[in-house]
């Protein structure tokens, strides 16, 4: 064996492809995968994409590093399904551009929080955790709910999660401020449109209580409040992958 | 490459090279090296055989073992509720009332219940369950729509103005912002509702104004909260006679609950925890009220 490296030593040529060779099996280990990855990836007809009140949430969520405490991703152990329910499918976050699972959990996982509290207690916890629970040792976020949410660029948003394959209509993309706006705004005009584009299951009120006002805070709780109920696939009997 | 030249120090072949002098030393790899690497290049042949492993374009090997994260908490989750089994059975079977004077369950109840509670009732209620403003306290007897078992659970199952089809519904009124009552009229409320539980400030507040308040609250209140202000729990309208204030009970907080007011939100647990569990936390909770004084 070390005859044959001592050989292959000498001749530059022979020895850059077979560096080559052997350091591309690391790239077919890492892709390889992915050729099946129609396979890996479950059906969810149900499925629908967030809309641009819950996509300005989730870069909320992003900008202010909530992921590096918090995943979003329920793994196949009990103790794990018993807390937080049904186990996180990959299909749940076929639309998430780039995935947020994380991979730390100081504070507890949220993949299945939306829904698990009212809109008054995600805002008390956002400006205050310790409000609501002394023992929390999470930051404030006060300042969530004084900031207005800028909404002049989430057309250009969807536009760019629509070019990685998140299927939004040019009718989402030309309305997707007023969407916005109407979304926290329950009795405005605009509110119509949001259920016209995203269906009637969507959450349309006024996320940090304040009716009229769009601000960051709205956006993070209407994000928060979707987690987990973009589709119901996790909460029927799953077959396994590869069938 | 015929290298016959051997260190005479160490007695070590040499590299058959040699820089002003110096002559590097061809030692060779421990054999320890190459152990570990047959050793681990075996059990990855072997796992590779056992476990899911290479993907095959439209499939992948499933592995001998047949192991499937999937199929393998399934299985815990159901020898789990075998393991219960002997309790939640009695627990799904038997009333309350029977439950609660049984002295094996009752400990049951009170563990699970506690990290039950714990996992999803505790942010907005407290882990102690006394709540906080806007959350209300369930350790005491005040309860908004109803306190005994069967009522506790049909609330979990269904929430307050929340999103299930049978959500228990109940809003006070925003007397002032919707203009349904006068500033001054809301004040003279806001004085009488103040006068029924907390006799001190009673005493501070002129007669005529608890006159008028009394009145007004006959004509606007008394229909949702009672004549004698205890509240109608069937429609889940709060005691204010009572020292049990959600949103406070300073003429403050008052005012701005009958000026603004209120709608609290309880979501549905129906999808998220089974029957059992909330029949399981409804007696938790009867029983840490009556643990609380």
């Amino acid at each position: 064996m070390f005859g044959f490296h001592y050989r292959l030593e000498r001749k530059a040529i022979g020895l850059v492809l077979a560096i080559i060779g052997v350091a591309s099996i690391g790239g077919i280990v890492e892709i390889a995968p992915l050729f099946t990855i129609h396979q890996t990836v479950e059906q969810a007809p149900d499925m629908r994409v967030y809309t641009p009140l819950e996509l300005a949430g989730r870069n909320i969520y992003i900008r202010e590093g909530c992921y590096s405490c918090h995943s979003q991703m329920i793994r196949t152990l009990r103790d794990e399904v018993e807390r937080y329910g049904p186990y996180s499918l990959a299909v749940e976050s076929k639309y998430d551009h780039p995935m947020l699972w994380g991979s730390k959990r100081t504070g507890p996982d949220l993949a299945r929080v939306g829904g698990k509290y009212s809109d008054e207690w995600h805002v008390a916890h956002l400006n205050n955790p310790r409000a609501v629970m002394p023992e929390s040792i999470m930051p404030a976020y006060a300042w969530l709910s004084r900031t207005a949410l800028r909404t002049d660029d989430l057309g250009a948003q969807l536009k760019a999660i629509r070019a990685v394959g998140v299927p939004y209509t040019d009718d989402m993309i030309a309305n997707a401020p007023a969407d916005a706006y109407g979304q926290a705004a329950p009795d405005s005009p605009d509110a119509e449109g949001v259920t016209k584009h995203y269906g009637a299951a969507t959450n349309v009120r006024a996320f940090d209580g304040v009716p009229g006002s769009l601000t960051e805070m709205d956006a993070l709780v209407a994000y928060l409040q979707i987690l987990g109920r973009l589709t119901d696939a996790a909460h029927k009997p799953v077959a396994a992958v590869g069938r | 490459m015929a290298v016959t030249e051997r260190d005479p120090h160490t007695g070590y072949l040499t590299t058959g090279h040699e820089w002003n002098g110096i002559k590097e030393l061809n030692t060779p790899v421990p054999r320890a090296v190459y152990f570990f690497l047959i050793a681990t290049a075996l059990f990855s042949l072997v796992y590779w055989v056992l476990m899911p492993a290479w993907p095959l374009g439209v499939s992948y090997t499933k592995g001998l073992l047949g192991i499937d994260q999937r199929t393998t908490v399934d299985k815990a989750l159901k020898r789990a509720a075998l393991d219960r089994e002997s309790w939640t059975k009695r627990i799904e079977a038997e009333s309350y009332q029977a439950i609660q004077a049984d002295p094996a369950l009752m400990p049951i109840v009170r563990q699970t219940g506690r990290s039950l509670f714990g996992d999803n009732c505790a942010a907005c209620h407290g882990l102690s369950a006394k709540g906080g403003k806007g959350f209300p306290n369930l350790t005491t007897a005040s309860w908004l729509w109803g306190g005994d078992p069967e009522t506790i659970a049909e609330t979990i199952r269904v929430g307050i103005n929340s999103s299930h089809p049978d959500t228990r519904v109940a809003q006070m009124l925003a007397f002032g912002c919707d203009q349904i009552l006068p500033r001054a009229d809301v004040e003279n409320v806001v004085s009488y509702v103040q006068s029924l539980s907390d006799a001190a400030a009673a005493k501070q507040i002129p007669a005529t104004k608890l006159e008028a308040g009394q009145k007004l609250f006959a004509a606007n209140c008394a229909s949702c909260h009672g004549d004698d202000g205890k509240g109608k729990a069937e429609l889940g309208a709060p005691d204010l006679t009572d020292h049990n204030w959600i949103y406070g009970g300073d003429p403050q907080s008052i005012f701005t609950t009958v000026w603004r007011g209120r709608q609290g939100h309880m979501p549905t647990w129906e999808n998220r925890l089974g029957s059992l569990e909330r029949k399981i936390l409804a007696l938790y909770l009867v029983d840490l009220r009556s643990r609380n004084p």
